[in-house]
């Protein structure tokens, strides 16, 4: 698909279906969407392993837009994203917006065929700094 | 600088975290999530599994697969911020490190924690207790004066207010608490130091 894709990496499970829910709902199967919450062992948190294996579902060769809830998942997200490594990091964005409304603005405006770019843009307009 | 026994150091670590895992959850409890002694005794215990391993390889290679077992395995902010740690100190330093070498890639690597953190030094992390460890190796240190620079620079984290990380949505109330990255660091920088001490 030449859409952007989009990825939603929460502390809890049940936060990042309920966003992946909401923006299928807006945009259908338009929009490479791939979720991961939870630290792997069923509490609460993110991992490096689970953030990878969603970036690969959801990739696009217009690139991926990560939309996350607290610190660790950014910093994790961060960290796949590096060890993913060139070529395809430089394709890959970590958004700085809140997650649902984040998600669903980013992955309507991607749907459009925006670019990476633009999709990021629109995801960062609902940050206020 | 002698050789290092790598596993020893590895096996040790994996002690002194497994020891005080429940001091640095109960850290955590108060001012975060109250996972970290818990996310740092998978993260040693995977590391310890593979000791063996690891330690047959050369230092540098040895510091990078930690960094990645770490990063994979800690979760939480931790395992990036740990993992980074060792990942960069791994690409920075040389097989048979001498003292200057290290301090320099040991500078390297704090540079890389803090932007991995978009943290810097006196924002109650890890940081406040690499930074004075860094500063007491490039000022000729013995190593047991390095130990007790960490455990200090730990305890100085108490009257900090939390500026990154999850214990910054406490504001001022995660003053009076220590910082459980800062405590975790500085048991390790003890470990390293003796297990350096000893070798050397």
């Amino acid at each position: 698909m030449s859409n952007v894709g989009i990825v939603i990496v929460s502390h809890s499970p049940l936060v990042a279906e309920g966003t992946a829910d909401m923006v299928r709902q807006m945009v259908g199967d338009e929009v490479p969407l791939a979720w991961c919450g939870g630290n792997g062992h069923g509490g609460l948190g993110t991992n490096v392993e689970a953030i990878m294996g969603a970036i690969d579902k959801a990739w696009s060769e217009a690139g991926v837009a990560i939309l996350v809830d607290l610190g660790g998942a950014e910093t994790n997200s961060e960290m796949a994203v590096e060890m993913i490594g060139e070529p395809r990091s430089q394709k890959i964005i970590v958004c700085n917006a809140p997650i649902v409304e984040g998600a669903v603005m980013a992955a309507t405006e991607a749907s459009g065929g925006a670019s990476l770019r633009e999709v990021v843009a629109t995801a960062h307009e609902l940050s206020p700094s | 600088m002698a050789a290092l026994n790598l596993a020893r150091l590895i096996t040790a670590a994996a002690d002194v975290i497994a020891a005080h895992a429940e001091e640095l959850t109960a850290l955590d409890q108060a001012i975060g999530d109250g996972d970290h002694g818990l996310n740092m005794k998978r993260g040693f215990e995977a590391v310890r599994a593979e000791a063996e391993a690891f330690s047959a390889k050369p230092l540098p290679e040895a510091l990078k697969v930690i960094g990645t077992k770490l990063v994979m395995t800690v979760g939480g902010a931790s395992g990036p911020l740990f993992g980074t740690l060792f990942l960069t100190l791994g690409k920075e330093i040389s097989a048979e490190p001498d003292r200057a070498n290290l301090t320099t890639a040991f500078g390297k690597a704090i540079e890389a924690v803090a932007a991995r953190g978009k943290s810097q030094v006196g924002q109650k992390t890890m940081l406040d207790v690499l930074q004075p460890v860094h500063d007491a190796l490039l000022h000729g240190k013995t190593a047991p004066e390095i130990a007790d620079t960490a455990d200090a620079a730990a305890a100085a984290t108490v009257p900090m207010k939390a500026l990154r990380g999850r214990a910054s949505f406490l504001g001022d109330r995660s003053i009076g608490h220590m910082d459980p990255g800062a405590r975790s660091t500085a048991l390790l920088v003890r470990i390293v130091a003796q297990t350096i001490g000893e070798s050397a």
